[in-house]
């Protein structure tokens, strides 16, 4: 903070002490923008989250409530980069594989009791202990930390985590093998701190307000399941002084429908906004309706087992119907929310990855199509043998309009029958890891903020790989990738592969499209690609 | 007419333990688990979650466990979902709100639709009969989840009067749109049936009676039309009560109270199979209880049957 802004921030606060309340009005300390009497910021959640318990939660909606409640080592800025959490920084060793993070001494729980190194020590052990059986303990081995997966399994006792507090405000972790972006995991939630003996003296029953003890700028002071759940600033806070927003309510809305219309009657300041939809609201609210780019892509997975059917064996047939795909009218016009076409399986907005310029890219879709239609006839389909085809996707409007679409643009432009199938979730996921289908939709958000969240789905031994695509060059290109200075030009590599081969046909990237109180806009991180806020660093201006 | 009701309680038992080992069974026979999700578990990790809530048993000792859990102890277990909670938290918090805007609505119901279907039977082929039996097909035609975002618009987004939903402990303006949204098409039911029903009640020959000795219209109605006009209402009402109660989905859903109708069809989407198992019993013992209740009062109105 500058002399000036320190200034008017006393100033202000002088203003206020004096009794000239009435009139004062608080600027915000960084920006000086006037700010709004009320701080209370109420949002649309789609379900229920699954759990305010950092070992245990596995949705989106629960870990932004557990950012607000908790802190771990590290956090993210507005522009996704690191910043300091209860760690103050951290130092690498020469080998990448030991992180040695300072922890800053002024750190509390809400109870007052300081926050340790002992405290992340007992939270990750936790995580990974077949006791809680947390089914995000798979974060954990995604790590890296030593013996992690002999922890998980239950053959090696807790003790052999590789994490050690050498005192109360250094914690070491020890890698099983160098991992660059290590410290960007541990902004996720599954790593936050817990208050052990609140753990120990309630048991399952320790997230609920009242018992619940946290460290971050919020406490839990309400939760109605399925209806609210309401946090409050915690005073404890290290950081407290800059906290702007007073309270922060998340409200269960299942349909997306009422709760626009919700927001238009002013009980909202964030929701989503129905595919299809923006351009209207952004034609009547134009400083309400926003959309920004997210870290998440959808695509078609063509199955290549044993004993698919054959006509997708073939490396030609699957690229004719990726190429028959006029993504442009799907984001233009199906969805019409600010989504991008997608030639790559990773989005753009990840950082510092180049898109390549794979050759689909740049052709135009005329090209495209007489392409498709070339290859298909090779591969001797034709109008008097047309190939037929299913396509599944878990049931939604939006999954049906796209493969509405997209059966369209192959039936007109290949002679190609695709029947379209809904499913259930359960029934999709299980119909889709067990290989029961053809061609399926999949959807992926990276887990942290670089290119191998993608494209590691594509090796042949993961376990998302639903396609079952088999390739020894992605394979060693991405194992190279995992150590290299600079793995650009093995995701490159990786992305021409999947655009020749087609193992799967990428459709779009995905965007966050919500509609949002005015004077919260200029304060929400835009530019976070993977949409990690922090309620601390919001605020209303004044109108 | 005791000895009818230990029976009836008697039968209803074995009711519960088969429909407890059908739910079970059907549960899993559905494609999934509650801990599938899109990225697959690894199988160390899914051992350690079924080892927790006891999945890795074979599925006879999963059930004998859950039967004696819930016969002895009252207890429902965990829930899978929402791990900090157990299905009777769940019960406790859902059902309180689905029963109050239930029994609102079935009031409504009731009250409404008695007196459209008495007027419209009294005023036979009248401008009153016709208006009644208007709105009552109109209300039925509207189904509950048109009739949701209808009220929407109008209360919340035009009229700005009530709030668009959420429960805030049973607050009265949260309640009302629930209430008329879940209430109409019942309303419209049994204003059809006590239309029909007084119709054949008026024609009969206690009521030419009644008339005959010069009672005033009002009291022969009163007094003795509308009892015996009630009896079709009244098996109507058993299971329409027990649907009001235990919540409908749509109404839930379309206002976010917080029901237990929620819970069910989440928990349903999420196989998190002890919350689906303790409000299937849940409603199974309501279903049976209000049938019973139904009986009863059957017998203490209808002078002609006895048990």
């Amino acid at each position: 903070m500058s002399i000036k802004m320190t200034l008017k921030a006393s100033t202000a606060a002088l203003l206020v002490l004096t009794g000239g309340m009435a009139y004062a009005q608080a600027t915000h300390p960084v920006t000086g923008e006037a700010l709004a009497d009320v701080q209370e910021f109420t949002y649309r959640v789609l379900d229920e989250h699954s759990s305010t318990d950092p070992g245990l939660v596995e949705d989106v909606s629960g870990s932004e409530i557990i950012r607000d409640l908790f802190e771990g080592l590290m956090n993210q800025d507005a522009d996704g980069n690191l910043v300091p959490g209860v760690a103050t920084g951290y130092t690498v060793s020469d080998d990448k594989m030991t992180y040695t993070f300072s922890l800053r001494d002024d750190a509390k729980w809400s109870n007052g009791d300081p926050v340790t190194a002992n405290d992340f020590v007992y939270a990750w052990r936790r995580a990974a202990s077949p006791e809680l059986a947390s089914p995000y303990s798979w974060y954990m081995s995604l790590m890296s930390i030593e013996n992690v997966d002999a922890v998980i399994g239950g053959e090696a006792p807790l003790e052999d985590l590789g994490v050690e507090a050498t005192d109360d405000h250094t914690l070491v972790v020890h890698l099983s093998q160098p991992l660059p972006y290590f410290a960007q995991m541990v902004t996720h939630s599954t790593t936050f701190p817990v208050h052990q003996a609140t753990v120990e003296a309630h048991g399952t029953e320790w997230t609920k307000p009242g018992n619940i003890v946290s460290n971050g700028a919020y406490v839990l002071t309400e939760h109605v399941p399925q209806e609210r759940s309401v946090r409050e600033r915690n005073p404890m806070y290290w950081d407290n002084d800059n906290t702007i927003i007073e309270k922060v309510t998340a409200l269960v809305i299942n349909d997306e429908n009422n709760a626009l219309t919700r927001f238009l009657a002013g009980e909202l300041d964030r929701t989503e906004v129905p595919a299809g939809q923006f351009p209207r609201l952004q034609e009547e609210h134009p400083n309400e309706a926003i959309s920004f780019p997210s870290l998440c892509s959808y695509y078609y997975m063509f199955n290549l087992r044993d004993g698919a059917p054959e006509a997708l064996q073939d490396p030609r047939v699957r690229k004719a119907l990726s190429l028959a795909i006029n993504r442009d009218v799907i984001v233009d016009n199906v969805l019409a929310g600010g989504q991008t076409a997608a030639y790559t399986f990773t989005p753009g907005a990840t950082a510092s990855f180049t898109v390549p310029d794979v050759p689909t890219a740049s052709m135009t879709q005329d090209e495209r199509n007489a392409m498709a239609q070339e290859l298909m006839a090779e591969a001797g389909y034709g109008p008097d043998n047309p190939l037929s085809t299913s396509i599944v996707y878990n049931t939604s409007d939006a999954h049906r309009s796209i493969a509405v679409a997209v059966s369209q643009m192959w039936k007109q432009t290949l002679g190609v029958e695709a029947e379209l199938a809904n499913m259930e979730w359960q029934t999709f996921l299980e119909a889709r890891s067990n290989g029961d289908f053809q061609i399926a939709r999949g959807g992926w958000c990276g887990d942290y903020n670089e290119a191998s969240t993608f494209l590691d789905l594509m090796q042949s031994e993961s376990g998302y790989n639903d396609s079952k695509f088999v390739s020894a060059e992605v394979d060693s290109l991405l194992a190279e990738a995992k150590t290299s200075d600079d793995p650009n030009p093995l995701y490159t590599r990786v992305e021409e592969i999947i655009d020749a081969e087609a193992p799967i046909a990428p459709i779009y990237h995905y965007a966050n499209v919500y509609m949002m109180d005015e004077n919260l806009v200029g304060s929400w991180p835009v530019q976070n690609v993977q949409q990690n806020w922090y309620s601390k660093d919001l605020y209303f201006t004044a109108n | 007419m005791y000895s009818y009701i230990v029976r009836r309680l008697a039968v209803a038992i074995p009711t519960i333990l088969i429909l407890i080992v059908l739910s079970f069974f059907l549960m899993y026979l559905a494609p999934g688990g509650p801990f599938n999700s899109e990225r697959p578990i690894p199988p160390e990790v899914m051992a350690n979650i079924e080892a927790k809530y006891g999945l890795d048993q074979p599925m006879w000792k999963q059930m004998l466990d859950y039967v004696t859990g819930v016969v002895f102890r009252f207890d429902f277990g965990p829930s899978f979902q929402y791990t900090d909670r157990t299905v009777n938290e769940v019960i406790a918090q859902g059902f309180p709100v689905t029963l109050t805007y239930g029994l609102w609505s079935a009031l409504f119901a009731v009250v409404v639709g008695v007196a459209l279907g008495v007027a419209a039977a009294i005023k036979h082929n009248t401008a009153v009969d016709y208006t009644a039996v208007g709105i009552s097909i109109g209300a039925q035609a509207l189904p509950n989840f048109v009739m949701a975002p209808i009220l929407l618009l109008i209360f919340t987004l035009g009229l700005g009067w009530l709030p668009g939903g959420g429960w805030n402990g049973g607050q009265w303006n949260y309640v009302i749109m629930p209430v008329i949204a879940l209430s109409t098409s019942y309303m419209a039911s049994i204003a059809r049936i006590t239309r029909s029903s007084m119709l054949e009640v008026l024609n009969s020959n206690f009521i030419r009676t009644a008339k005959a000795k010069g009672l005033p219209m009002r009291r022969v109605i009163l007094r003795h039309a509308l009892k015996p006009t009630l009896l079709p209402v009244i098996s109507y009402l058993g299971p329409a009560v027990v649907g009001m109660i235990t919540g409908s989905v749509v109404v839930d859903i379309a206002f976010s109270t917080g029901g237990i109708g929620q819970f069910f069809v989440n928990s349903a989407f999420n196989r998190d199979y002890s919350v689906i198992m303790g409000i299937t019993i849940l409603v199974g013992v309501l279903t049976i209880t209000f049938n019973l209740l139904v009986d009863i009062l059957y017998a203490w109105i209808d002078p002609k049957i006895r048990y």
